[in-house]
C-alpha cells in the first residue's frame, strides 16, 4: 500500500514540482497518471522509488516512511518496486539474461535460483530465445520487455513505469500493455504514468490526473480527459 | 558477504576488464607510459646515488708520522685511532711502501725526478690511511686523529690530511645531486598518480549511467563498489607488471652493453639484480595502489543518488 499525506516538492532551483498532493493507492491496484508534461508526474513516481525525498509530508511505502529512511536502508525498500522508464535503462554491456540476473545478483541470490526464475520472467515476457542478444540487437518493444522482466525478476508488491509506451509504436504498445496487465492480474499494484489516451480510454483503469503539481481528478474507472 | 558474492564480485571485476575494452586499454596505456617514465628516473636516480657513494667513499685520511717514530709508538697509534668509532679502517703505510706508491702514480714522468731516492736516503715519513664508515663525516675523524696527536707528549703526528675544502664541496655536491634525484621521482610519483586516477575517472564518468541503473535495481553501495574495486586493482596490476618487465628489460640490455665502455671510467652500474627488486617492488606496489584508489574514488562520487 502506497500513502501521501499532503506532499510538497520544490527543487533547488524553485519549481514547486508537487503542491500538497494527497492519495492512497491500495494493493493490487492498476492507477493511470495523467497530465500536461511538467505537472509534477515524473517527480510523484521518484518519490516512490527514493530517488527524491519530500519537501513537506508523509510518504509510506509497504508500511516503510519513505521520506525518513536512512540512506543505508534505500537499497532494500527499492529491491521491492520495479521501476520501468521510457528509454529502458538496460545495461548495454550485458546481455538480456545478465540485465535481468543482474537485480537478483544484487539480492544475493543463489545462481542456481537465478538461473530458473530469470528463464521463467524471460519466458513470461516472450523472450525466451534473446537471452544471449545485447540490448542495441533488439527492438524498442523487446528492450522494453527486458526491462519489465527486470522490474518483476524480484516479485516486487509495486511496479512504477514512466511512460513505458512513450517510444514505442502503437500495436508493439498494446503487447506492454498486455503483459502490464497480465503482472497486475498476478497481484502486483501498478503505477503508471502516460499520455497515451487511447490506452487509457481502452483499458479502464483508475486514473489520477495532476496539473501544476495538485490533483485535480481522481477516478475509479476514469477517461484520460485531455486533447493531444 | 557471502562467498559466493564475493566470487561474484571477482567475476564481474574480471568481465568488466574485457567489457569495457577500450577504457581498459587507455587506463593499462597511461599507467605503463607514467610509471615507466617514473621507472626510468627512479633507475638513472639510483645509480647517481651509488656513484655517488662510490665517489665519497674513496675519500681517506692520510695521517703523518714523524720520521723516527719507533714500531711500539706506531702500533699503539693505530690502536687508539683504530678505536674511534667512525673509523672503519686503518692501514699501516711504511716510507717503503709510500715511496713505491709515489713512484706508481707518477709514471714514466715521475722515474726520473725519483730516481737516486732508495731505502737509505727515503725522504717519506710513515703514515696511516683511515677510512670511515660514514664518508660525510670525514672531518670530525680526522679532528679527533689531530686530538690524539696533540695529547701524545712526543707529538708523534706531523699532519692529518684528508682534503679539506675539497672534500666539503664534494660533499655539497653530491647532497645536491641525490635531492634533485628524489625531488625528479617524487614529482614523477604525483604526477603519475594523477594521470592515471584521472583516466581511470573518465572510464568511470562514462559509466555512470550503469551505477544509476545499478541503484535504482536496489544495489547497495558496497554491492556496487566491489567489482570496480577489483577492476581497478587488476588494471593497475597488469599495468605495472607490463612496465616492470620493460624496464627490467630495457636496464639489463643497458648494463650489458655500456659495461665496457663505462667500466674503463671506473663506473658501476648498480647491478640488475639490486636495482629490479626496488623498482619492482615500488612499481608493483604503487601501480596496483593507484588503480584501486582511483577506481574506488571515482564510483563514490556517483553513488550518492
Amino acid at each position: 500500500m502506497i500513502e501521501l499525506q499532503d506532499i510538497w516538492k520544490t527543487y533547488a532551483d524553485g519549481t514547486h514540482a508537487l503542491r500538497g498532493v494527497s492519495v492512497r493507492i491500495d494493493r493490487n491496484e492498476f492507477v493511470y497518471l495523467v497530465g500536461p508534461s511538467g505537472a509534477g508526474k515524473s517527480t510523484f513516481m521518484k518519490l516512490i522509488y527514493r530517488e527524491e525525498i519530500p519537501t513537506k509530508g508523509q510518504i509510506s511505502v509497504n508500511g516503510f516512511n519513505i521520506g525518513k529512511l536512512k540512506p543505508r536502508k534505500i537499497p532494500y525498500v527499492r529491491r521491492n518496486i520495479g521501476v520501468i522508464f521510457q528509454d529502458y535503462r538496460l545495461l548495454p554491456k550485458l546481455t538480456v539474461y545478465e540485465n535481468i540476473a543482474f537485480a537478483m545478483e544484487v539480492i544475493e541470490a543463489p545462481r542456481r535460483v537465478i538461473k530458473k526464475r530469470t528463464m521463467e520472467v524471460l519466458e513470461l515476457v516472450g523472450l525466451k530465445g534473446r537471452h544471449s542478444s545485447l540490448p542495441q540487437q533488439l527492438s524498442g518493444g523487446e528492450q522494453q520487455r527486458v526491462a519489465i522482466a527486470r522490474a518483476i525478476v524480484n516479485n516486487p508488491s509495486v511496479i512504477v513505469a514512466d511512460e513505458p509506451t512513450g517510444n514505442l509504436d502503437p500495436e508493439t504498445s498494446w503487447g506492454i500493455m498486455n503483459l502490464l496487465e497480465e503482472i497486475n492480474f498476478r497481484g502486483t499494484t501498478i503505477i503508471m504514468a502516460t499520455h497515451n489516451k487511447e490506452i487509457v480510454n481502452t483499458l479502464r483503469k483508475r486514473v489520477i490526473a495532476i496539473e501544476n503539481g495538485t490533483i485535480v481528478r481522481d477516478e475509479v474507472r476514469g477517461e484520460y480527459g485531455y486533447e493531444i | 558477504m557471502k562467498f559466493s558474492t564475493l566470487v561474484r564480485h571477482l567475476r564481474e571485476g574480471v568481465k568488466n576488464v574485457v567489457r569495457n575494452g577500450w577504457m581498459t586499454f587507455a587506463s593499462v596505456s597511461s599507467i605503463i607510459i607514467s610509471l615507466f617514465i617514473l621507472g626510468a628516473f627512479l633507475l638513472l636516480a639510483m645509480n647517481v646515488n651509488n656513484l655517488a657513494d662510490q665517489i665519497e667513499s674513496q675519500v681517506q685520511i692520510r695521517v703523518y708520522l714523524q720520521l723516527n717514530t719507533d714500531d711500539a709508538k706506531i702500533n699503539e697509534l693505530k690502536n687508539t685511532i683504530g678505536n674511534i668509532p667512525e673509523v672503519s679502517k686503518i692501514e699501516f703505510v711504511s716510507k717503503e711502501k709510500g715511496l713505491e706508491a709515489l713512484r706508481e702514480s707518477m709514471g714514466a714522468d715521475g722515474a726520473e725526478l725519483l730516481e737516486g731516492y732508495d731505502q737509505t736516503n727515503n725522504p717519506l715519513p710513515d703514515s696511516f690511511t683511515v677510512e670511515v664508515f660514514e664518508p660525510q663525516k670525514i672531518a670530525y675523524a680526522a679532528k679527533q686523529i689531530e686530538a690524539i696527536g696533540k695529547t701524545d707528549e712526543s707529538s708523534p703526528i706531523t699532519s692529518v690530511k684528508y682534503g679539506k675544502g675539497t672534500v666539503e664541496s664534494l660533499f655539497k655536491i653530491m647532497n645536491a645531486v641525490r635531492n634533485i634525484g628524489l625531488v625528479i621521482v617524487a614529482g614523477l610519483g604525483v604526477t603519475a598518480m594523477f594521470l592515471i586516477s584521472n583516466t581511470i575517472k573518465t572510464t568511470i564518468v562514462a559509466r555512470r549511467r550503469e551505477i544509476g541503473i545499478m541503484k535504482l535495481v536496489g544495489a547497495t553501495n558496497n554491492f556496487i563498489r566491489w567489482p570496480f574495486f577489483i577492476e581497478g586493482a587488476l588494471i593497475g596490476c597488469f599495468g605495472s607488471v607490463v612496465t616492470v618487465v620493460l624496464l627490467l628489460v630495457g636496464y639489463s640490455r643497458l648494463v650489458e652493453v655500456s659495461q665496457v665502455e663505462l667500466g674503463l671510467m671506473m663506473i658501476k652500474l648498480v647491478t640488475l639484480k639490486d636495482a629490479g627488486y626496488t623498482v619492482s617492488v615500488l612499481i608493483l606496489g604503487l601501480g596496483t595502489l593507484i588503480g584501486i584508489w582511483g577506481s574506488t574514488l571515482s564510483v563514490r562520487k556517483y553513488l550518492k543518488v
